[in-house]
């Protein structure tokens, strides 16, 4: 059986009150001593921040592997869940409090961060990866973070020029 | 600033063109939303220009996160009873299933919905319609689908609003929802309508979606067999979201 998908729809400009909540971009408190930070700006096709945009992240875990664990919406400060949520503030700003990436099973072997970018404006979801300095695929260079003193560097692009590439996934 | 004629003549000119494609011998309905659709005029320079590449969902990709009973408190579901006094409009039920695109339930997963309230008014602080209120609505819900898929929630009939797009313009009342499946690449935010509203063909987000019958799977339905005695009304509306690459196993979800 094959069914038909429900369109998206933009998130709109109301999100605010209503998809963020305390602790959402915090995948580890930021004070823990192997915390990183991922961060990073969103830009229009003007090259003016997004202020209203929201970026998931879903990760492994250092060791590389998938988290199973429930409690993203209530964290307990302990158990990494490899889920967060951050709205971008009013300089298109976003970060995220998290650990490294680790490696996959070959041949999937490079670590990536997987974002998800909703914003006002955008009609639909974009899929996009972050991988970790010198990993990207050479075709893919907007999709390589840079290293900053405490994690990572990841902007995001929606249009023009070096616009970010999004994916779009095979069918099953 | 565009009058609503202006904007629906925009709408009309795609809406034909996309019409006239259907009679080539390689059309292909579109099933999606369009990212690039001037008439809703915040898209304009928010859309990328570039398709999308098409790859195959690797690592962390095949895998969704789990939401658990940790999350989400079963009194989430119920909006009209997050305040002291009951709120002001219509009392309805929307419930519906979430199956993957091979009618496969997603089982135990988070769902989100918000919505304006029965004046079409927002909490949030940047919605300046002046519209009431309603102290006793905040308009923000949550559940886990039951091992079947299923998800309910108890609201108001949010009222439609008007916003900035172009001159006169109102959307139809609607409710966002946010959906995750059971891996990745099935993250889904979208907005569920309600049958017969006036504004459909006025209105440039929904028009986004210019396949008539893709546009038809956001309009939930009523269901006099969701309508409750005495209580409320009722709407029904499932959602499908994409296939799924990986067959899921046991311990996918708490």
């Amino acid at each position: 059986m094959s069914l038909v998908p429900t369109p998206g729809q933009t998130v709109g400009p109301f999100f605010g009150y209503a998809l963020p909540y305390d602790g959402d971009s915090e995948l580890v408190p930021p004070t823990r001593p192997d915390a990183i930070r991922l961060h990073g700006r969103v830009y229009d096709g003007a090259g003016d921040p997004v202020p209203d945009a929201l970026i998931e992240l879903w990760q492994a875990a250092p060791d590389g592997a998938v988290p199973r664990a429930p409690g993203s919406l209530h964290r307990d400060g302990y158990t990494f869940t490899g889920w967060g949520r951050a709205a971008t503030d009013r300089t298109g700003h976003y970060q995220f409090s998290t650990l490294r990436p680790g490696g996959g099973v070959a041949p999937f072997a490079q670590p990536f961060f997987a974002i998800t970018v909703f914003a006002r404006g955008l009609l639909d979801r974009l899929f996009t990866r972050a991988y970790l300095p010198g990993t990207a695929p050479a075709q893919w260079p907007s999709l390589a973070a840079r290293a900053d003193d405490r994690g990572f560097v990841f902007d995001i692009r929606l249009q023009g020029e070096g616009e970010t590439v999004f994916l779009a996934y095979t069918a099953p | 600033m565009n009058t609503q004629a202006e904007l629906s003549a925009e709408i009309e000119a795609i809406s034909k063109e996309y019409d006239a494609s259907g009679a080539a011998s390689d059309f292909r309905a579109e099933t999606d939303v369009r990212l690039d659709y001037p008439p809703y005029r915040s898209s304009i320079l928010r859309h990328p220009t570039k398709a999308p590449q098409q790859v195959d969902p690797e690592g962390i990709e095949l895998w969704a996160p789990v939401f658990g009973q940790r999350d989400v408190d079963p009194l989430e579901s119920d909006l009209t009873i997050q305040h002291r006094g009951e709120p002001i409009g219509e009392r309805m039920i929307v419930t519906g299933r979430v199956t993957d695109g091979d009618g496969r339930p997603v089982r135990h997963q988070l769902v989100e919905v918000w919505q304006a309230n029965a004046g079409g008014r927002y909490i949030h602080q940047r919605d300046q319609h002046p519209a009431a209120i309603d102290p006793n609505f905040t308009g923000m819900g949550r559940c886990l689908t039951d091992g079947d898929g299923n998800y309910r929630f108890t609201t108001i009939k949010p009222g439609p609003y008007p916003w900035k797009n172009h001159h006169n313009a109102w959307r139809p009342a609607h409710i966002h929802f946010s959906l995750f499946g059971t891996e990745f690449t099935q993250r889904l935010i979208t907005q569920m309508y309600f049958p017969g509203d006036p504004l459909f063909a006025l209105d440039p987000i929904y028009q986004a979606i210019v396949d008539p019958a893709a546009r038809d799977r956001l309009v939930a339905t009523y269901d006099h067999d969701v309508t409750t005695h005495e209580w409320s009304t009722g709407y029904r509306w499932d959602i499908v979201l994409t296939g799924s690459h990986r067959t899921p196993q046991e311990g996918d979800v708490e």
